[in-house]
């Protein structure tokens, strides 16, 4: 056990040893793999500000009854208590038609349109907010009600919710594509690099095989440094991600203020940044034995 | 006493067809001090290949500690070598890294504890006389300095075998008797010793074989 720990302390003592020993290489290779890895995690994170957004404008999507004219204030109270009595919906809100014209009148541009009016163009109105706000599950809702007496048009807003809901979709398989992608490409990065190493190594390598070294010593110092070498590029990647969300934190919180909502654009999450640092040292080291056990079997 | 090394009707061919040792036969005893004598290319150094594993006959056995090594798993390799101390030919140095580590290398691969093994470096080294010498890159070595770092890599792990290749090849007299007695020091303290050499009047006492064109001469 001692060995064994000694082994791998002395493995990733040369390793870092290695990646200082040419300190510019080193450096250009965490920035390939960080800017590489940037894409993804940049995705990421703008993906999960939108979903953060998303959930606080579309919490409560609604759907709208208005009763028709002709239908009276029993009508209304016996919609109300039907509505009332189920369990499917949250929140009941009647608005009286009565109050409704008040409060268009209060709006000068409107009340001498309205008071040109011979009767009260508004009908009674419920805004109802469903227990299950699932696009579907919604537009059940509303064919349901368009059915009873003297409704008159059923509205629902879940219209944009469902094609916000499509492109965060659409946003998140981009994300996971271009993951994949580039953790690919991340690998392969790696297994060159280490090729590389190998090569300018090669010496050590025979000697330490004639000397009695087994594979696995020969192979430890090297998936070190390609655990390194992911781990560095993660951190790059998290770095150019992080000041990104900074950059754009203004302009984007100015566009998105033009709509009526406030969005500080916030950095990867810590789950998001574990995970970054995780798959990209994970990767490295993947690169890493596949190329060693490349040349382990050549020669 | 036992053989630590035999050789039976051993032959070792390269591609297409040279055959670099044909039938060759012999024993090596415990605590015995053998010389492989012979003209450049018959052979001297296949032959140590071939006892280390570091190639592999063709035909026949070669047993090291009873051992048929020819036979050898990849993965049981490592195990053979560690029990063997080797001198190359071309001395194959880490130049970037100093005489301590150079010597430690071989301690590091099999696990020793690290303050053992550091007081096991420092005593090969003074008995090669290198002991003032540990912090200095092989490159600030001379030749025979260079040779006696070999010989101590070779030692550290104490081995009951020590195989050398052309140790005083490219020395100069004085250094070349000096590497000698190191080997000779060692023999006399149990470890038997298989040198191939041009130059066996370094070495006397010691039993000779000779080879020529990849045979045994009687």
């Amino acid at each position: 056990m001692m060995v064994w720990l000694d082994h791998h302390r002395a493995a990733a003592r040369l390793a870092m040893r290695r990646l200082g020993a040419a300190p510019l290489n080193s450096l250009l290779y965490l920035l390939a793999i960080g800017v590489a890895l940037a894409l993804p995690a940049g995705g990421q994170m703008l993906l999960a500000n939108a979903l953060g957004l998303a959930g606080t404008t579309a919490a409560a999507p609604q759907i709208s009854i208005f009763m028709a004219s002709s239908a009276d204030r029993a009508m209304a109270a016996e919609i109300e208590s039907r509505l009332k009595k189920r369990s499917d919906i949250k929140r009941v809100q009647f608005l009286p038609r009565d109050e409704t014209l008040a409060r268009m009148k209060a709006n000068p541009g409107l009340r001498e349109v309205i008071e040109a009016l011979a009767a009260n163009p508004f009908p009674d109105a419920f805004v109802l907010t469903a227990a299950d706000e699932r696009p579907e599950v919604m537009e059940q809702l509303a064919v349901e009600f368009r059915q009873w007496p003297k409704v008159e048009h059923v509205q629902l807003d879940s219209a944009w919710v469902r094609r916000l809901d499509a492109l965060l979709k659409l946003g998140r398989t981009a994300v996971l594509v271009l993951g994949v992608l580039l953790s690919a490409g991340l690998i392969a990065i790696s297994f060159s690099i280490i090729r590389m190493q190998v090569l300018t190594y090669r010496a050590e390598i025979e000697v330490s095989r004639l000397l009695g070294a087994t594979d696995s010593f020969v192979r430890r110092p090297f998936l070190y440094y390609g655990l390194l070498l992911g781990l560095g590029g993660g951190i790059v990647a998290w770095l150019l991600v992080g000041a990104a969300a900074l950059w754009l934190r203004a302009p984007l919180g100015e566009l998105v203020r033009l709509y009526d909502l406030t969005l500080v654009l916030q950095s990867l999450d810590a789950r998001d940044s574990a995970l970054l640092l995780a798959v990209a040292a994970g990767l490295g080291w993947l690169g890493a034995l596949i190329s060693l056990s490349e040349y382990l079997r050549q020669n | 006493m036992a053989a630590v090394i035999r050789f039976d009707r051993v032959s070792k061919r390269y591609p297409p067809g040279l055959d670099a040792l044909s039938d060759i036969s012999f024993e090596v005893a415990e605590r015995e001090m053998v010389l492989i004598g012979g003209h450049s290319g018959a052979g001297k150094s296949t032959l140590l290949k071939l006892v280390a594993a570091v190639e592999k006959s063709t035909g026949g056995a070669v047993l090291v500690g009873g051992q048929n090594v020819s036979g050898l798993a990849r993965s049981a390799l490592p195990y053979l070598r560690r029990r063997i101390g080797m001198v190359f030919q071309d001395q194959k140095l880490l130049f970037d890294r100093n005489v301590f580590e150079n010597v430690m290398l071989p301690l590091s691969i099999t696990g020793f504890p690290p303050r053992e093994a550091a007081q096991r470096v420092r005593a090969a080294l003074d008995k090669v006389g290198l002991a003032n010498r540990e912090k200095a890159l092989p490159v600030m070595l001379s030749g025979g300095e260079q040779q006696r770092l070999a010989i101590a890599r070779a030692v550290v792990g104490r081995p009951n075998l020590l195989l050398a290749d052309e140790p005083t090849a490219h020395l100069d007299s004085d250094t070349a008797a000096d590497v000698a007695r190191i080997f000779h020091e060692f023999n006399h303290v149990g470890v038997t010793v298989l040198i191939a050499t041009y130059a066996g009047e370094l070495f006397p006492g010691a039993r000779r074989l000779q080879l020529d064109h990849g045979k045994l001469l009687p």
